[in-house]
């Protein structure tokens, strides 16, 4: 047990640079999950605490000791991979038990121990057969044992449910939120699926082009996304984004005109003619009618029935707005038609792409 | 209409076949055939009278036989253990290690070692033999061939490594194995198909050699097969076929046995873990 700090960690690949001056701490049986978009250093963040890559710069602590330059087998970690990586020559129990073989456990041991993980995670009736003979999601549980099978004081997992389908994918991920819970180690996870991170983490760090933009817990993050990257990236459908023009107390787009006055606090510092973007979930969007003060105007494009919600896009003003509608029956518009939703779930992102924040 | 020139379409495809077939299975036909006749012919017939007397005067030639069942042997074998060895280590290192230029090396050690043939660099090898010491000794036969085949067993076992995704590699590191341990516990038992590969096609271009054997050495004890062959032939130079064809049939089956053995015992085949 153990908790895991960054220090201003730069990697470079040649003039690459896959993780730009990371700090952070992950705390003691905390789960934290690296949301972000292939080649955003996320993988290369997880490979540098396994030991696999060496930081340009910076330093990596496990618990109080310094491991920057430790080689994999001196950091005591336990790690699950995208494909699994299981031996295909040895049986399910000998890879199981292979950490504590090179720890030099008895045989006798080793097979008590493997076994005894491998009941846990209920493939104890595999335990003979060989990698090739079992299904994906066995597989996926076989490394997932492999990982914690020697006790280690971190579990890293890159990627590790995106080789399942989807029904399994559910399956597995409510069954290692619970098993890390259980066991309380420290956990880094590694995913590009918002709804893996969402589902699973204490704290998700959203990652683009090296950078943690911004680290926090799951709903704080999809509630008050720092960027538009974040509040593109999070939620599915993601967050809707208008770009609009800041001018005399208003926000203004080629159809539509928005009065600004309930957000003077956050536009204290901007300036007029300023371009912005406004966000907001869909969640939040509803049909307009003509009582409707929020309303944006605009071209029904599709209506995607989903059975317990809806999807209706809207065209407005040259970009794609979407609500998402619950309840029984499909709304049926066509043609022209307006969204109408409530200010105050209403994100104002300034001209940098950073959201302005309520003072 | 269609369907006639289909089948008139199959019918030309399998003579054609059969045609090419015959060209390739006659001689291996006459071999097998031939041994067993009590007189010689270049034509393939069942042996008749059938008789196993050839195979008995090739058995009392003890300088074939020592030939074939040990010097052959022995000089194949241990290029086989050499080169195998040596082949799995460097291709381990070029397809893994970051080295400059590693891909310049590989294509450049295979294109090399085919331009200059064996034959071409006959002399030199020679004299490095000789001023080493080596010559009349099965260990300069080995050497030889060895030198002479690594560099293509390398590139083919390179190409093997490569295919190896390191995921199973890092797994093993990250478990707490030595750089070494997971060599031998893991990269060694995967690409063992591989070393299969490459030890079978080394064996069996040793046990086909005849030039370098010949050229390197001097006693008639540690000819190999290919040479002691010869010992099959008249005072005048003309083979006596029925004897030559026997040790011929000889001959070919310690391949066959070692090609059915490491099939059997190893596989060509390779199980799955990675999940893609």
């Amino acid at each position: 047990m153990a908790n895991v700090t960054f220090r201003s960690i730069t990697k470079q690949f040649g003039a690459f640079t896959a993780v730009n001056d990371v700090s952070f701490e992950i705390a003691d049986g905390e789960f934290v999950c690296l949301l972000g978009p292939s080649g955003c250093g996320k993988t290369t963040t997880l490979r540098m605490i396994a030991g696999l890559e060496q930081p340009t710069s910076g330093r990596i602590l496990i618990g109080a000791a310094d491991v920057t330059e430790a080689k994999p087998k001196e950091r005591d970690i336990g790690m699950v991979f995208q494909d699994y990586a299981l031996f295909p020559h040895m049986t399910i129990a000998d890879n199981i038990a292979y950490p504590l073989k090179v720890r030099g456990v008895g045989q006798a041991e080793r097979r008590r121990r493997a076994a005894e993980v491998a009941k846990n995670l209920s493939i104890d009736q595999l335990l003979d057969r060989r990698p090739g003979q079992i299904s994906g999601g066995q597989q996926q549980r076989t490394s997932v044992a492999r990982a914690v099978v020697h006790k280690p004081k971190v579990y890293l997992f890159d990627e590790p449910l995106s080789n399942l389908d989807a029904k399994l994918r559910l399956e597995a991920r409510s069954f290692l939120k619970h098993l890390q819970r259980e066991l309380g180690v420290t956990s880094l996870y590694v995913t590009h699926d918002q709804a893996e991170a969402m589902a699973m983490a204490d704290r998700v760090a959203v990652m683009d082009r090296g950078e943690i933009v911004q680290f926090g817990p799951p709903l704080e993050v999809y509630r008050q996304p720092a960027t538009t990257f974040v509040a593109n990236f999070l939620g599915s459908p993601p967050m809707n984004l208008l770009s609009v023009r800041y001018a005399g107390g208003a926000f203004a787009s080629s159809t539509f005109e928005l009065d600004a006055s309930p957000f003077a606090g956050r536009l204290r510092d901007v300036r007029d003619g300023s371009e912005l973007t406004l966000g907001i979930r869909p969640e939040h969007v509803r049909m307009g009618g003509e009582g409707d003060r929020w309303r944006i105007p605009g071209e029904v494009y599709a209506v995607e029935p989903l059975g317990p919600e809806s999807l209706v896009t809207l065209r407005v003003a040259g970009a794609l707005v979407t609500a998402r509608l619950f309840g029984d029956d499909p709304p049926t518009a066509t043609g022209a038609a307006s969204f109408a939703f409530d200010p105050a779930h209403l994100h104002v992102f300034g001209q940098d792409g950073r959201r302005l924040a309520a003072r | 209409m269609r369907v006639v020139k289909h089948v008139l379409g199959r019918v030309a495809f399998y003579v054609v076949a059969a045609v090419f077939a015959a060209v390739f299975a006659l001689p291996l036909l006459w071999l097998v055939f031939a041994p067993f006749g009590s007189r010689a012919t270049l034509s393939v017939a069942l042996p008749d009278p059938f008789t196993l007397s050839n195979f008995g005067r090739v058995f009392a030639n003890t300088f074939a036989v020592r030939a074939l069942f040990q010097n052959s042997i022995i000089q194949a074998v241990g290029t086989m253990i050499l080169v195998t060895l040596l082949a799995t280590l460097a291709a381990y290192a070029l397809s893994r290690a970051p080295i400059r230029g590693r891909d310049v090396l590989s294509y450049g050690l295979v294109l090399f070692s085919s331009i200059v043939t064996g034959t071409a660099a006959m002399v030199p090898i020679f004299l490095l033999i000789f001023n080493l010491g080596l010559i009349d000794t099965h260990m300069g036969v080995i050497l030889v061939f060895t030198g002479g085949l690594l560099p293509a067993a390398i590139f083919i076992m390179r190409d093997f490594v490569d295919s190896i995704p390191r995921s199973y590699e890092e797994s093993a590191l990250v478990a707490g194995a030595s750089p070494w341990g997971m060599f031998r516990d893991i990269a060694l038992p995967i690409v063992r198909p591989g070393m299969m590969v490459v030890g079978v096609w080394t064996f069996v271009n040793v046990w086909g050699g005849f030039l370098v054997p010949f050229i390197l050495l001097r006693s008639p004890t540690k000819m190999p097969a290919a040479v002691a062959i010869y010992s099959f032939y008249t005072e005048g130079g003309t083979p006596i076929i029925t004897l030559t064809t026997a040790y011929a049939l000889l001959y070919t089956l310690p391949v066959l046995a070692l090609y059915l053995f490491v099939n059997w015992k190893y596989g060509f085949r390779f199980f799955g873990g990675i999940k893609s």
